[in-house]
């Protein structure tokens, strides 16, 4: 039943960041033109409910996918299995959460 | 006829315990297939090699072995179209275990089929009436696309899914689960529907499609499993099914 | 390459699994960049600027190249698994690495 778990997981929040990677794709490529600095990223992100909830959600279910995808590679390519399996992803998911939501904190809060 | 440019052949020779090449120089001759060759050899080189094989046309799924390192049914697989500057490699399939040669153990093939249910549970008696089934029916369409398989395992042997994950139940008999799935008359589609999406089932599929690719019959596991996939999904969501010990 | 892996969606497939490790492991770093904020807006502008020159702008095109791979083969195994089957798979797999490249390609003009 784990892996039923882990496959609905993986691509519910495929689903979640499909329109949230579009979005990001798409400022990339409207911020990055004439540089990047702190004052135009900060300007957007500062005290903005829309961008905060928005990445904040991203983190989430980025640092899902990303464990379960991770947990995938290092059973397959590392034979890894039992509970280092699990602890390693346990620990991608919420380190990628932490430091996830500490960027946001960062630059919605600052 | 003497033949001035026998095709060179390495046949992997061994058992359980390991093996290497051995290598050949085999007649060419008209029309000639790859188990053509294996034959010559056990006949002509080395009456103790061993294979496998029996109907030689293409319905029994015994002779698949790997060809110059893709699984092929050997039997149907003309020499001309495979070999590489005259040269045959020929190999036990992967991901099965070895007895001798170029016979491997298929009992982990069956005995996944097993456990992915892949048997038919009718209720129905003799003395009742057959079942009506229109051939337009979407799941019988769905069942038909996957019935031809013969039990050959050259996806099982194709799947890199197989070889990284050794419970995966592997292409055929999810292929054959679905089947079953979408067979109206079968009153176990429950117990096989948590067979399947239970560890080791059709969740572990990477859709990379080798099965298909390699199938003789040109069925497409993957399109099954994708299915079966579609059905455990549904299927968790509504809560239709919980596992004993859950 | 093994013979057998020698087909158009193996290597759909290992495109999107190293693409995926390679965000994966982008991401820390992308975090911590953006995190330095917090100690002081002057940090963060120093690592933006930094990153300014064009040996980064390549690896920059690199890493939009990796996120559009992603999602656009990501999109393809969503309605593989959950749309009727088609028999076209080659051809969408071909579409995103397309796509992605193009993609990859606009930023890279809009970064010089």
């Amino acid at each position: 039943m784990l892996e039923l778990r882990l496959y609905l997981a993986q691509r519910i929040s495929a689903a979640i960041m499909a329109p949230l990677v579009l979005l990001h794709l798409g400022l990339m490529i409207y911020a990055i033109q004439g540089g990047l600095s702190a004052e135009e990223i900060l300007g957007r992100t500062r005290g903005s409910l829309f961008w905060g909830g928005t990445y904040g959600l991203f983190v989430i279910a980025v640092a899902v996918h990303a464990a379960i995808g991770l947990r995938t590679i290092m059973a397959e390519w590392l034979r890894l299995r039992g509970p280092l399996l699990s602890g390693l992803s346990w620990f991608f998911g919420f380190a990628l959460l932490a430091a996830g939501w500490r960027a946001v904190v960062a630059v919605i809060g600052g | 006829m003497r033949d001035s440019n026998p095709i060179q052949v390495k046949v992997w020779r061994g058992d359980a315990a390991g093996g290497a090449f051995a290598e050949y120089e085999v007649p060419q001759q008209p029309a000639q297939t790859v188990l053509d060759v294996i034959t010559w050899i056990q006949r002509h080189a080395d009456a103790s090699l061993s294979y496998r094989f029996a109907c030689r046309v293409g319905m029994c799924g015994s002779c698949a072995m790997m060809v110059n390192g893709i699984p092929r049914w050997t039997c149907r697989t003309h020499v001309n179209k495979v070999r590489r500057d005259n040269r045959l490699t020929i190999e036990p399939l992967r991901n099965l275990p070895v007895i001798k040669d170029l016979a491997c153990d298929m009992s982990q093939f069956f005995e996944k089929w097993k456990r992915a249910e892949g048997h038919f549970n009718g209720v129905a008696s003799r003395d009742q009436p057959v079942a009506a089934i229109s051939p337009r029916e979407p799941a019988r369409r769905a069942a038909s696309a996957a019935i031809e398989c013969i039990n050959c395992a050259i996806c099982y042997a194709a799947c890199d899914v197989v070889a990284w994950q050794p419970d995966y139940l592997g292409p055929a008999a999810l292929n054959r689960a679905w089947s079953l799935q979408n067979d109206s008359r079968d009153r176990r589609q429950v117990e096989r529907l948590q067979a399947v999406s239970s560890d080791g089932g059709c969740l572990q599929c990477h859709s990379q499609q080798g099965c298909a690719a390699h199938c003789p019959n040109e069925l497409n596991p993957t399109a099954s499993i994708a299915g079966l996939k579609r059905m455990a999904g549904l299927s968790f969501m509504q809560k239709k099914y919980r596992e004993p010990h859950a | 390459m093994k013979a057998h892996r020698r087909q158009p969606l193996y290597l759909a497939f290992l495109l999107h699994r190293l693409s995926g490790l390679g965000l994966a492991l982008f991401l820390p770093f992308h975090f911590y960049v953006l995190g330095l904020s917090l100690e002081s807006d002057a940090a963060f502008d120093r690592v933006l600027h930094w990153t300014a020159g064009p040996l980064f702008k390549v690896a920059e095109f690199g890493l939009v190249f990796l996120l559009a791979l992603h999602f656009f083969g990501g999109l393809r195994l969503l309605a593989l698994e959950n749309l009727a089957w088609s028999d076209r798979q080659k051809n969408y797999a071909a579409a995103a690495l397309a796509l992605s490249f193009l993609l990859a390609c606009g930023f890279l003009l809009r970064a010089f």
